[in-house]
């Protein structure tokens, strides 16, 4: 069973009546010979391990071996001033919290990578809150996302030294988008729009970490791929149609990481990780460490 | 990725941060350098290359193979603590860097091992992103395999015969062979076999009283989604 296209995913939809996370199962079921319990099983570990990330870095001492990242989760959860609602500053926290137990060598489900792990955590744990989705319906969630990430794997790329951020918190954002989307009952082609708006909103975003360690940019990223991913969810879910249809926008990722510089692509040495303070961190990070 | 990823490659690995390959990767390594010493490890001379040897300290690489080392799987979080761990399980440990070596992948590990009871092994091995990896040498002989599904892998001496005695032991036991690689030095041949699903401990004990044969190993699959299905 094959899926190269957002579009193809949608049409076997059509053909089989179903909706998009019963189109993943089948696809898993098929590819790997596995029953639906298994699937589920998979996923439902995927989920404990994203909650417990979320958990992990809003009670935990985190603070990184290099010294960039120091309890930044607690802060921004606890903060009083809330710049728009409750819900956006806990979401934020929320994907700060993984980054932080990421790069402090704690246990992540990567979705679709280390680096971009806090995204999907932080939109499902806050959709369950927000809106009281049962976890059976977020294990659906994840399929959709899923669908998302296959076809962004295949025709794009996840590797920062490939496509730069768009690969890594850009799809992120587009797969939890996704999520949003189908959990607030938008149709499959709103879904797509979705994913269209926030890897449009990713577009050209370069991989530059400071000292070659995925916490400086790559963090605060996260939070910034959270509201990415509402905002966009909630573009589709007005019926606003992104002009450039989804499967159309992800080979433009490719188009444009194929054409940035190397330089930009998760070398160490471009972007913020060449600025002067960049610089000074990582000379910092490497002797003390040493 | 296979041509049909799994969705839980794409929602996974479930790994201890921060890098897929500077970590999960780099673990992989390790934990299969141990399944292929099976004993008890008590020295490790760790040599690491390129990208590995320039940073491996902030993605906790040193930290990763020692833990895979000492049986720990890419998941588990006794990980960040494994340096110490390993003092109290007696192993001890050396690190060497090779900045620039072009022969090899950017992430590339040998790890040389001995064990309690005599066993030594040297594994060379390749972390390819996405927690993949790809071993490369192993006990003097070029090999490629993967260890995403169960991968036998033997030393024999190279007499006629042999793969038919050895296929023949695998299908007793009802395992189809998915890939078979055999590679010759001197007089030995090494096979890695690679099948569809756990392989019996009888069977291996099997090969093993075959008089010709050196060297038999079972690498199971670790991090992969099939694996994470049954837990
Ligand atoms: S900046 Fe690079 S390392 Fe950091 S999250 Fe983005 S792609 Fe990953």
């Amino acid at each position: 069973m094959e899926f190269n296209l957002l579009t193809d995913i949608v049409e076997y939809c059509k053909r089989e009546g179903k909706d998009l996370a019963e189109a993943m199962l089948d696809y898993e079921m098929a590819n790997k010979h596995l029953t639906r319990e298994q699937v589920y099983a998979g996923l439902k570990r995927v989920l404990f391990v994203m909650e417990d990330s979320v958990e992990q870095g809003l009670t935990q001492q985190v603070i990184t071996p290099s010294g960039m990242l120091q309890n930044w989760a607690k802060q921004v959860y606890h903060a009083r001033v809330e710049a728009l609602g409750a819900s956006l500053k806990k979401a934020t926290a929320r994907a700060i919290a993984v980054g932080e137990v990421n790069a402090c060598m704690g246990k992540i489900a990567a979705a679709p990578t280390a680096g971009s792990a806090g995204i999907m955590p932080a939109v499902l744990v806050t959709m369950m809150e927000e809106h009281a989705i049962p976890r059976d319906k977020i294990l659906n969630a994840l399929l959709v996302a899923a669908a998302v990430g296959l076809i962004f794997a295949k025709n794009s790329s996840f590797a920062g030294s490939e496509a730069g951020c768009m690969g890594e918190t850009g799809s992120a954002a587009a797969m939890a988008a996704a999520s949003i989307t189908y959990l607030l009952g938008g149709t499959n082609e709103q879904i797509l729009e979705a994913v269209g708006f926030a890897l449009k909103a990713s577009m050209g975003l370069v991989c530059d970490p400071v000292a070659g360690l995925v916490e400086e940019p790559c963090t605060t990223r996260n939070a910034i791929g959270v509201a990415n991913a509402f905002v966009s969810a909630q573009l589709a879910l007005a019926g606003i149609k992104s002009l450039i249809p989804a499967d159309e926008v992800i080979f433009a990722t490719k188009e444009v990481g194929d054409l940035m510089s190397p330089r930009l692509k998760e070398s160490g040495q471009g972007g913020l990780a060449n600025t002067k303070t960049g610089r000074e961190i990582q000379k910092r990070v490497f002797k003390t460490s040493d | 990725m296979s041509e049909h990823p799994s969705i839980f490659d794409i929602l996974g690995p479930i790994m201890i941060g921060p890098s897929s390959s500077h970590t999960a990767g780099a673990s992989r390594i390790g934990l299969i350098a141990r399944q292929l010493l099976r004993d008890e490890p008590i020295k490790a001379i760790i040599t690491l290359y390129n990208s590995f040897a320039k940073t491996h300290k902030g993605h906790g690489t040193d930290k990763a193979i020692i833990g895979g080392i000492l049986g720990f799987g890419p998941d588990d979080e006794r990980i960040r603590d494994s340096l110490e761990l390993a003092r109290k399980a007696g192993l001890t440990w050396e690190f060497r860097f090779v900045g620039d070596f072009v022969k090899f992948h950017s992430n590339t590990a040998r790890v040389h091992l001995y064990g309690k009871n005599g066993g030594e092994i040297e594994v060379v091995g390749a972390s390819l992103g996405g927690g993949r990896i790809k071993i490369q040498e192993m006990a003097g002989f070029a090999v490629d395999f993967t260890a995403q599904i169960h991968t036998i892998v033997i030393i024999a001496e190279d007499i006629p015969g042999s793969i038919q005695k050895i296929s023949g032991a695998i299908a007793e036991q009802g395992v189809n062979i998915a890939n078979m690689y055999v590679s010759r030095n001197d007089k030995l041949a090494n096979m890695i076999i690679e099948v569809d699903q756990n392989v019996e401990p009888y069977t291996l004990e099997k090969i093993e009283s075959f008089s010709w044969v050196r060297f038999v190993r079972l690498v199971e699959p670790m991090l992969e989604g099939s694996s994470r299905y049954d837990k």
